[in-house]
């Protein structure tokens, strides 16, 4: 009887730590390659004034309805969070390239999961294209 | 006849898997390209002061929101941005004895069920503005909120759209800018 007790709470003992590692591993696990996402997430647009840049997509997050979050001009994020029964969270970072472009790239979580299919982030790029009156260029 | 059930059976979860995957993609186009309502939102949550510049304008703005009890969280001057937000209880006596009483009347029934009201709320704030030249600068205003119920479940999870809230904030803010103006 004693052995059946201490063989179960061994079991429960091995559950808890491989439940515990597997959470630890979920902070840094994404389910596509990372050159892959990059790609996905990113765009170059023509353009080198980083301030007008982060207010034009400042304004098209609040064209979306999102609520800003935090933006920071010296580091070239903006997060946004809009709310329609869901919660759908943006980050955008930019970050010169060359002489005479600038590459965007965004990151979306959706409610728990971070999105990881080119649909939406063609659908945001598409709206901040026309924001900018820029083509949005993939990043080669 | 067992491997016309099972094929059946995958078909209606490929069926299913397909028009999930479609309804996720339908939030997505409509959470992420502008809809014919942008355009009066974008009016409904802005307005353009004339003769002030764009640091006079985010500090009146920073005042009247303080006045509002919202908590600054974040700004950052160099793209006219402050982030805020207020939590309030928003328990209204007459919904906690509806829920109360329904609670006993599942008791009597012999169905012990959890009628929860509303109890908390966030609302939070952006507020960006935007200036073309010194003589006039725009300011535009988003509210959403989050209300929990009792339970601690999110009851409502959305952007604000009642006109009268935005009339209101920008009347304080026309105040504000007067103070402001006038170093009161």
């Amino acid at each position: 009887m004693e052995k059946r007790v201490y063989t179960i709470l061994s079991l429960l003992l091995a559950l808890a730590l491989v439940s515990c590692a597997g959470k630890q591993r979920n902070i840094l696990e994404t389910s596509e390659p990372q050159v892959k996402l990059r790609s996905m997430q990113s765009r170059v647009f023509d353009i080198t004034d980083q301030n007008l840049l982060l207010r034009t997509i400042i304004a098209t997050f609040q064209d979306l309805g999102f609520v800003i979050d935090d933006a920071e001009e010296s580091l070239g994020t903006v997060s946004g969070t809009k709310r329609s029964g869901y919660s759908l969270r943006m980050t955008v970072s930019i970050r010169p390239r060359g002489t005479r472009q600038t590459i965007v790239r965004s990151s979306i979580q959706f409610n728990l999961q971070t999105i990881e299919e080119p649909e939406p982030y063609q659908y945001f790029f598409s709206t901040l294209s026309k924001a900018l009156f820029l083509e949005a260029q993939p990043v080669k | 006849m067992h491997l016309r059930r099972v094929n059946k059976n995958c078909l209606i979860l490929i069926c299913l898997g397909t028009f999930l995957v479609a309804c996720q993609n339908n939030i997505f186009r409509e959470a992420l390209t502008l809809s014919s309502e942008s355009l009066k939102d974008r009016q409904l949550q802005t307005r353009i002061f004339d003769g002030m510049d764009e640091k006079t304008l985010l500090t009146a703005s920073a005042a009247v929101l303080q006045d509002l009890g919202y908590t600054i969280d974040e700004t950052e001057v160099k793209c006219g941005v402050i982030v805020c937000s207020r939590d309030r209880d928003v328990t209204v006596t007459a919904e906690v004895i509806l829920s109360v009483t329904l609670e006993i009347f599942c008791l009597l029934m012999g169905h012990p069920t959890s009628v929860p009201y509303d109890k908390t709320q966030k609302v939070l704030a952006s507020l960006v503005t935007t200036s073309a030249d010194n003589l006039r600068t725009g300011v535009r205003i988003t509210f959403q909120h989050v209300v929990w119920d009792s339970d601690g479940n999110i009851k409502k999870n959305e952007q604000i759209n009642d006109p009268q809230i935005y009339q209101e904030f920008f009347s304080k803010l026309s105040k504000s800018v007067f103070l402001v103006a006038h170093e009161i």
